[in-house]
């Protein structure tokens, strides 16, 4: 079939050219622009080249933020995934309980981020937060704005509390678009329950899961709100994320220089991890792509 | 391999049914010998999955009693029951190979690699997957699949009996046909009870020695497919079996005269006079009904000649009643037609039911 070529077309697309330049294009331009150059206010540039990377990269702040980073994205992914498959597995498929069960499920997100931090910076409080009251009368030393481990432990549940429903609702969403016929010739075939999840429910939720894991490694990965508002990166730095470190940089030590080396940074770490996760799972059990599939 | 009873069943989706309409069984006792090729054949809605269903344990019938070889067996779970069903629409596990997936019915019941391997190579050879058992199951095509669960079904050879589910629906045509010739084939080697279920008469009636009609969750007829064809038990059945179905035509019964409109038509039996019958009607097969010249018979108007090819289907009426016949090879077709019934093929209904002969 002949192609058409009609220069008009360029009219059509032109507002959603714009709006993405706009919104997009021309602010990651004047980032890219502040990385390569320093300023001494007054409007004054200079040209510095990679320096800004240099720094940032051979620095043993970004390192520590990084690495905190990492390791919450990880402990949060490795809760709760398996946590909101867990869940997703306990809900009732039919009956009065899915509409209930999915309202309090959906709870969690319809809290503004800021909110979700002030609660849980008043429930940890050992004075007269329930939470942390309850535990120091228990006996346990538990004080988020003092001991690093505990402020840990405060931000990653607070996450778990915050975003696991998530899960929940899209492995929920992959549970229930399995044919109950599969279930019926699982018991003819005389499958376990172990096998049942391992050859049915999982396979049927891979591509949820994918999601789900991408979400919440990106939303993990730029955490801001929540531990800014509950424990404003400390003890110390226990809990600076690079989020946290970036706003400090740049707005605190007004450092825009380097604040911006370090978006970009932060930018294509985000990218890599994704493409990684992304390819990573897409290949796990599949061999769609070697095949002309129905699916 | 087992003989399966079916005493009393009865099964309602309602938690409390009281009027026999809230169930979609109405009360069903019925008899598979063992060995046997039964097809359970109903237009959509009759109850015949929800009879498949309680046969293999997946539902607990609301009342009555399932027997394996005389043992109750209604309490027993779907694993020990020993049955192998295969669904409508092809079920397989995809991550597994094709190998795998037949191959998972027996690793789940401990039996040895060894033996799993002869089977599971037999069954890949009959369903002809043998080029793609190492394949992943996803991304077959849906022939393929329905194929490896059809596969899964014969895999076992200690199952009590065999269920299929209109199990050809996705397959096409000239596929459908060969997997029927090796299930027929199938229970001819290994003599598994089976009973297939499908709303296509002509699959019912290749398939089984004896084919049970049902008709709004109530077996009407058990019966070899002559019989159906001969002496339907029930209007349904004459109307359901055969193509064009069975002319059914109200009458009222004088002896052994029946009065359509005004005019006789021989029957072969009477009405019983004790018996009151809300509704009479005689039924003739197409395939019974010769055309004569005006005067001869019942004055037909033809509304349309369907050209079959080996012969011609003349869709008519008679009185505003549908009246089809068949008219054969060579044979022509009056200016102005009447029916002519044959005697001995003519039956005839009191409120639906058959009215045996002699009665």
């Amino acid at each position: 079939m002949e192609k058409t070529v009609n220069n008009k077309a360029w009219f059509m697309v032109l507002p959603v050219l714009l709006l993405v330049a706009f919104t997009a294009v021309i602010p990651l331009m004047t980032v890219v622009n502040y990385a390569f150059q320093d300023s001494f206010g007054n409007n004054q540039f200079f040209w510095v080249g990679i320096e800004w990377f240099q720094e940032l990269l051979s620095s043993e702040r970004f390192h520590d933020a990084l690495v905190r980073n990492l390791i919450f994205s990880f402990s949060i992914l490795a809760i709760e995934i398996p946590l909101g498959i867990g869940i997703a597995l306990c809900m009732p498929k039919k009956g009065w309980g899915v509409p209930v069960c999915l309202v309090l499920m959906a709870l969690p997100l319809l809290v503004p981020w800021n909110v979700v931090g002030t609660i849980w910076q008043v429930f940890g409080r050992a004075d007269i937060g329930l939470l942390g009251y309850f535990l120091n009368s228990l006996g346990i030393n538990y004080n988020y704005t003092q001991d690093p481990v505990a402020a840990w432990a405060t931000v990653i549940v607070m996450d778990v509390w915050h975003w696991t429903s998530l899960v929940v609702l899209l492995c929920y969403a992959g549970l229930v678009s399995i044919p109950e016929a599969y279930y019926q010739a699982a018991r003819i075939d005389g499958a376990s329950r172990w096998a049942v999840f391992r050859y049915i429910q999982l396979p049927k939720m891979h591509s949820v899961l994918l999601i789900a894991v991408l979400l919440r490694f990106m939303d993990s990965f730029m955490i801001y709100t929540e531990p800014f508002v509950v424990t404003g990166g400390g003890p110390g730095n226990s809990t600076t994320f690079l989020s946290i470190d970036l706003v400090k940089m740049a707005i605190g030590q007004f450092d825009l220089g380097p604040a911006a080396a370090m978006s970009l940074v932060y930018f294509l770490i985000i990218l890599l991890f994704s493409w990684v996760f992304y390819t990573a799972m897409n290949n796990i059990g599949t061999e769609k792509k070697h095949y002309a599939g129905e699916e | 391999m087992a003989r399966i009873d079916l005493d009393h069943i009865r099964h309602s989706y309602l938690p409390n049914p009281t009027s026999p309409s809230d169930y979609a069984l109405k009360e069903v006792n019925l008899t598979f010998e063992d060995g046997g090729a039964y097809a359970l054949l109903g237009s959509s809605g009759c109850g015949k999955t929800t009879l498949l269903n309680i046969i293999s344990g997946l539902l607990t019938p609301s009342e009555g009693d399932l027997l394996f070889d005389g043992k109750p067996v209604t309490e027993l779970s779907t694993e020990a029951r020993n049955i192998a069903q295969v669904f409508q629409f092809p079920v397989v596990y995809d991550t597994m190979s094709v190998y795998d997936n037949l191959a998972f019915p027996l690793r789940n019941r401990g039996v040895p690699a060894a033996e799993v391997d002869q089977k599971v190579s037999e069954i890949l050879r009959i369903i002809d997957l043998e080029s793609k058992a190492k394949r992943k199951a996803q991304g077959l095509t849906a022939d393929e699949k329905q194929k490896i669960s059809l596969g899964r079904g014969l895999v076992r050879s200690d199952t009590n009996a065999i269920l299929f589910d209109e199990p050809l629906t996705v397959i096409d045509p000239h596929m459908k046909w060969v997997l029927r010739s090796q299930l027929k084939h199938l229970h001819k080697q290994f003599g598994f009870t089976m009973v297939y279920v499908t709303h296509d008469q002509t699959e019912a009636l290749t398939f089984a020695d004896k084919v049970v009609v049902m008709y709004g969750g109530e077996v009407v007829q058990i019966g070899t497919p002559d019989e159906l064809f001969r002496k339907p038990q029930h209007t349904f059945v004459g109307y359901f079996i055969g193509s064009p179905g069975m002319n059914i035509l109200p009458c009222e019964v004088d002896g052994t005269m029946a009065r359509v409109g005004g005019h006789s038509v021989p029957l072969p039996c009477g009405l019983d006079p004790k018996k009151v019958a809300q509704k009479t009607e005689v039924g003739i097969r197409p395939e019974f009904v010769k055309l004569g010249g005006a005067g001869e018979g019942l004055p037909l108007k033809v509304n349309a000649v369907e050209d079959i090819g080996r012969y011609r289907i003349l869709r008519g009426e008679m009185e505003g009643v549908a009246l089809n016949a068949i008219v054969g090879e060579g044979m022509s077709i009056p200016e102005s037609p009447t029916a002519l019934f044959d005697p001995t093929q003519t039956n005839l209904y009191a409120d639906s039911w058959l009215v045996s002969e002699g009665a």
